[in-house]
């Protein structure tokens, strides 16, 4: 019997269940060796049935969705998270910083039908995370990476690395040395390919903290080119601000 | 020395170029490209920065005109040989399945074309000197390094223009480029003067059209090295730092440095003679093959001192202790020399300006000139 495996969705733009729709060939491959149970934008959809691998992208923002994870972990062997939003709460965890309350009442014409918490949150806080795949969006290559490792049952491999490791290699010229642009590249996880730098442009964080990141030093330093307090916590508190570093760092900023 | 010296018009560059390319060689040469100089495919002079110089300092590398003809008027870029030898990403080999279950190994061992790299400075010879001495030694020559060095032709231009980043009068090995090339280029107003070192770079001179130098003109390119040294005001000593480093071990300015520090692998990178990698493979989805590469790797990096569930080094004060003590301790052990040949690119590229001068001086003390 293959093994089966779902795609579930929360709140998110659905760019990283992308990641296996844009595989090509490799989709394919894919098919042939497992059962896709339920990926609603690719077709399947049974939520019930018990999967060994259930790829969780978007963060949770409503009650519904507190219970959805919840039976989605019970019928999983392995659960993973696939991009910002799952693994740490994504754009829209912004909220988390503003009276979310507000914010919904300044856009709904009707706020009283709308059932969303006041935060938005990673995967993690709600159930136990077997592996989690940073990135916005995620890249097939480390989705199809993923499945391969616990398929053929090692160990996954994940990037640690900051992303000047893979700017480098690729022989970029540092935006930050070269043209004094803030770049998140020093402490943000290497795994996009250094897209921001290879076209003349700072890094984002999409892929959130790298290991021993030093966002203290990084911080001081974007103030020294020129960035304002405020503008320093927004670098920190964007796509990742459910990160642990990125969100001390960030809080920290936006105090003073 | 004066009579092995040829002068040649600035347009003989071009003829020398045209020169490489006809017996063969694939041309490599300084450009700009994304606000910095660097190299890159080469077949014409008008490539060349010429008029450019960079203004280097901690952290900061800034390109400026400076209405000059000269094409060599500036100190260096991020990178220059390390990356043409020592590839940045490789595969070594790919292992595949066939239809009865075998394995079968491929060797991807390249097998590239003559490469000629023109404008290199005495740093980069110093650190492909090193390079040679980590990867070819003798019973365990690196397979891969060997295929590409063994194609290498090097013209070499001796630095006139120091950036305030240089230490190379320090350490032993500028801004005169003595050793290791073929072709040693001084640049002058109104041209060149050329010196050829092996027989093939020799031959090659011969086919240009040049004429005996003057004295002057020997003077004038003598003076302007010895200008290019005496502009610097970083420095290092060449000698073995080993005893006053690991007399430090517990020197507080480790932890200090790490404050400032991002571990982001940066100036290793940029570093001529850093030669760490990683090696890892990339399986095919359904299990039929899998490719081993190799990367550039880094003492900062978590990977590089992860041994079976273990990580020796996870601090950051840690990584830098073991990068200093290294390149101008313990290497000597390795390779009879330091690992620092003063081109002052891990000064300029940290992305937070840290100076290895100034952290070997404030770890050594005193005894840094001892």
């Amino acid at each position: 019997m293959k093994p089966k495996i779902a795609v579930h969705k929360f709140a998110s733009c659905d760019g990283c269940q992308l990641a296996f729709l844009n595989a090509g060939e490799d989709l394919l491959t894919l098919a042939g060796m497992v059962d896709i149970i339920h990926f609603t934008e690719a077709g399947p959809i049974d939520e019930e049935t018990e999967v060994d691998i259930a790829f969780v992208e978007g963060s949770i923002t409503t009650p519904a969705d507190c219970n959805r994870i919840q039976r989605i972990r019970k019928n999983s062997r392995y659960l993973l998270t696939i991009g910002a939003c799952a693994t740490a709460g994504g754009l829209q965890a912004l909220r988390n910083f503003a009276n979310a309350k507000e914010w919904v009442a300044s856009v709904y014409a009707a706020p009283e039908y709308i059932q969303s918490l006041a935060t938005s949150t990673p995967i993690r806080e709600h159930v136990k995370v077997d592996l989690e795949l940073w990135g916005c969006p995620v890249s097939a290559k480390q989705v199809l990476r993923a499945v391969h490792d616990l398929l053929f049952g090692v160990t996954p491999k994940v990037e640690l690395d900051k992303v000047c490791m893979e700017c480098k290699r690729q022989r970029h010229v540092c935006v930050m040395v070269s043209k004094n642009i803030p770049c998140m590249g020093p402490v943000t996880r290497t795994g996009c390919g250094a897209i921001c730098p290879q076209v003349g442009r700072g890094c984002y964080a999409c892929f959130g903290p790298a290991e021993n990141s030093n966002t203290g030093a990084m911080g001081v330093w974007l103030q020294g080119l020129g960035l304002m307090p405020e503008a320093i916590a927004k670098r920190f508190l964007f796509i990742n601000s459910e990160a642990p570093e990125f969100r001390a760092a960030g809080t920290q900023w936006k105090s003073k | 020395m004066s009579h092995s010296f040829y002068y040649m018009a600035r347009d003989q560059l071009q003829a020398l170029i045209n020169e490489l390319r006809a017996r063969g060689y694939q041309c490599i040469g300084p450009q700009v490209r994304d606000g910095a100089i660097v190299y890159d495919s080469l077949a014409d002079c008008t490539q060349l920065p010429r008029g450019i110089s960079e203004h280097q300092s901690p952290g900061r590398y800034v390109l400026s005109e400076n209405n000059s003809q000269r094409y060599f008027s500036w100190a260096n870029g991020p990178q220059a040989i390390k990356p043409y030898v020592f590839a940045p990403r490789e595969s070594l080999w790919r292992c595949e399945k066939d239809n009865t279950g075998q394995l079968r190994f491929t060797d991807l061992k390249p097998a590239p074309g003559p490469v000629a790299i023109i404008g290199v400075r005495a740093c980069d010879l110093a650190a492909l000197y090193i390079q040679d001495k980590h990867f070819l030694q003798e019973e365990k020559k690196d397979p891969y390094y060997l295929a590409r060095r063994q194609k290498l032709f090097l013209v070499a231009v001796n630095c006139t223009h120091a950036a305030d980043t240089c230490f190379c009068a320090s350490t032993g090995d500028g801004p005169r480029a003595s050793y290791g090339y073929d072709i040693v280029l001084s640049e002058l107003d109104d041209g060149f003067l050329a010196h050829g070192l092996s027989d093939k770079g020799l031959e090659l001179i011969k086919q240009l059209s040049t004429s005996p130098p003057t004295e002057t003109q020997l003077q004038q390119a003598d003076e302007e090295i010895q200008h290019a040294a005496r502009r610097q005001t970083r420095r290092l000593p060449s000698r073995n730092l080993k005893q006053a480093l690991f007399n430090n071990l517990e020197h507080p300015r480790w932890e200090e440095v790490a404050k400032r520090c991002l571990a982001c692998g940066n100036c290793t990178s940029v570093c001529p003679t850093c030669f760490c990698h990683a090696e890892d493979e990339e399986p095919a989805l359904d299990g039929s093959g899998s490719e081993y590469f190799r990367q550039w790797d880094s003492c900062f990096t978590q990977g590089h001192s992860y041994i079976h569930g273990i990580t020796i080094r996870s601090t950051t004060a840690q990584r830098y202790r073991q990068w200093l003590t290294h390149k101008l301790g313990s290497w000597h052990d390795q390779y009879g020399r330091s690992g620092c040949v003063g081109c002052g690119r891990c000064i300029t590229w940290c992305p937070v300006g840290i100076d290895i001068t100034e952290e070997a001086a404030a770890i050594c003390g005193e005894n840094i000139d001892a």
